[in-house]
């Protein structure tokens, strides 16, 4: 046996650790990318060797049954909408908790609500939203979903960006006041480029919740206005489950997590460690 | 740009102004406005409906006070002492095993001098795919006849297991599902601990002679317990809300063997119509998620004062 020094025995453990956590992490998506291209007969069989098709795709993409490409108008509609005002609104309620004195139970009765709501299971608020949206005529709307959606991701957004508003040095504000810039400029010429990060974090995890929100888009909208996660699971739960289609559907909805994770990376992992760490 | 004539110039400054002397509160209004109708005015609505039966007719819905019908709805309910059970199985074992997987991963990639970058990057894949998407891909990998997780048994010579079709193994396949998503979750939050770890008190405890375990039980635990101890929370309480992987891999069967909470919400108000009494149900979560969440913080003051 060869002996090791301890540096080199850490550096192998590295190497095998990565290696672990390569197959555990990817191996799922690589098995699952692998049967989106086999035929039904090749999936059925388990077998490794197999002449790869492009039907699945097709199927799931352009067949007059599947309603993918609409679940994806739908999705990145009601993504961005919910995104963009998740964005304005919870700007302003940070900066506005932030900056300004309001009295302590205004504050307090404002984070502990958001809070307590991020914590409840979306399912007790689902049969409340499905009569109002009823009585208001906004069932099976993508207006509905929208709205809902802001409603989640908000105290999300309200506290990341409160983080970033506080790094902040105070000074810089103040000198702009002093020279005599308004609040309202001091706060969209100053102090708003200093929390672009923020602002980018934010927005890329609102995107991503809401393009991921299941139990909401399920009961509040019907199969026109339903998004790609409801598309989704149709193929998983139909009688006659249609496993390539199930597959390739799944590899499908999870590309755009992927583009998001190559581009905002820096910003998604301090949005998800950011509210914990402070 | 030149400015606009007159009266209309005034008025925009007048605007202006209004809107600098008023930033403070119309800067947090709409949020308010919106928390209110979106989320406490249905909690309220929640209330009413919890005490009211709501059938559906012809024309528009139907209220009528009930309250002890839905209480005894909930007295009938044989699938709820199942349900809790298997929430609380579910959030135990599922988040002990992420907690535990997820600080070993940290220590070690935090201990790395290369690849933490890539590490970090896998890591992220699982937290941002959707949901759906994961119960799907897993629900495949499950499958008796052809799935991945049957093949690999196959290969060391074991018979084929019925994953999702027992109801023995239901609930540890969705267990086995969540770990998988949720482990990268709890090794960012504590991978950023770890990297934010003060070098010269480990250094310091290294030169004083402490052995690797007296080190991790006696320096880094410690200082990891803060960022230990929000992980848990957060995990814990978003472990409560699991739905859409259950949803998708067993709905809940066979039986109600791996029913969760959530996933029994959805069934009363959308399966079996039970408005009223969901409302009930949804009630008695809501007091239980936040009594949850005022132990938690009562936890760790006690801690942060220890």
């Amino acid at each position: 046996m060869i002996k090791l020094s301890a540096a080199s025995r850490a550096a192998l453990l590295g190497w095998l650790m990565l290696g672990l956590a390569l197959v555990v992490i990817v191996g799922p998506f690589l098995w699952i990318a692998v049967a989106s291209f086999k035929q039904p007969i090749a999936i059925l069989s388990g077998t490794w060797s197999f002449t790869p098709t492009l039907d699945n795709y097709t199927d799931v993409l352009l067949s007059k049954r599947s309603d993918f490409l609409a679940g994806v108008r739908n999705s990145l509609i009601v993504a961005a909408a919910s995104t963009a005002i998740v964005l304005v609104v919870g700007t302003l309620a940070a900066y506005s908790l932030h900056r300004f004195a309001w009295a302590r139970w205004v504050t307090l009765g404002f984070l502990g609500w958001t809070l307590a709501f991020h914590m409840i299971p979306v399912l007790t608020l689902v049969g409340p939203w499905y009569l109002a949206f009823k009585q208001l005529g906004l069932y099976d709307t993508r207006l509905a979903l929208i709205l809902t959606h802001v409603s989640v991701n908000l105290p999300m957004a309200v506290w990341l960006l409160m983080s970033f508003f506080k790094d902040i040095p105070p000074e810089i504000e103040q000198a702009a006041l002093v020279d005599g810039c308004h609040p309202l400029s001091a706060f969209w010429y100053v102090v708003l480029p200093l929390v672009v990060p923020g602002l980018i974090a934010a927005g890329v995890l609102a995107f991503v919740f809401s393009w991921n929100e299941f139990s909401i888009a399920l009961n509040l909208v019907s199969q026109s206005n339903a998004t790609v996660p409801v598309v989704v699971a149709k193929f998983a739960q139909d009688y006659e489950i249609q496993h390539g289609q199930m597959a390739a559907a799944s590899i499908l909805a999870t590309i755009p997590a992927l583009v998001l994770m190559v581009f905002g990376q820096r910003f998604i992992v301090q949005g998800l460690t950011m509210g914990s760490v402070k | 740009m030149t400015p606009p004539p007159g009266p209309a110039r005034r008025r925009r400054r007048g605007l202006v102004e209004v809107l600098n002397a008023t930033f403070k509160h119309w800067s947090l209004l709409p949020a308010v406005l919106l928390f209110t109708l979106l989320t406490a005015y249905p909690v309220v609505n929640l209330l009413r409906m919890a005490v009211s039966t709501i059938e559906f007719r012809e024309g528009g819905e139907n209220w009528s006070f009930t309250p002890l019908h839905n209480w005894s709805l909930l007295l009938a309910d044989t699938a709820l002492a199942p349900v809790v059970r298997n929430t609380l199985v579910f959030v135990a074992v599922a988040v002990a095993i992420e907690m535990v997987a997820g600080l070993a991963l940290a220590l070690l990639i935090g201990g790395l001098a290369r690849g933490k970058a890539v590490m970090r990057t896998l890591m992220i894949i699982p937290i941002l795919v959707p949901p759906v998407a994961i119960g799907s891909m897993f629900k495949l990998m499950f499958n008796h006849d052809f799935g991945f997780f049957n093949q690999i048994l196959g290969w060391v010579g074991i018979a084929p297991v019925s994953w999702l079709g027992s109801t023995k193994l239901a609930l540890l396949s969705v267990i086995i599902v969540d770990v998988w998503h949720w482990v990268p979750f709890i090794f960012l939050i504590l991978f950023a601990a770890v990297e934010g770890l003060p070098k010269e008190v480990l250094e310091a405890a290294r030169v004083d002679g402490a052995t690797r375990g007296q080190l991790l039980r006696r320096v880094t635990l410690p200082l990891l317990m803060p960022a230990l101890t929000v992980a848990l929370v957060f995990r814990a309480i978003l472990a409560f809300k699991t739905f859409d992987e259950v949803y998708l891999l067993t709905g809940g069967g066979p039986g109600t063997s791996s029913e969760l909470l959530s996933l029994h919400l959805y069934k009363v108000f959308f399966e079996q119509n039970q408005l009223g009494y969901g409302a009930l149900l949804s009630v008695f979560t809501i007091i239980g998620v936040l009594s949850l969440m005022v132990l938690a913080r009562w936890l760790t003051r006690r801690w942060a004062l220890r």
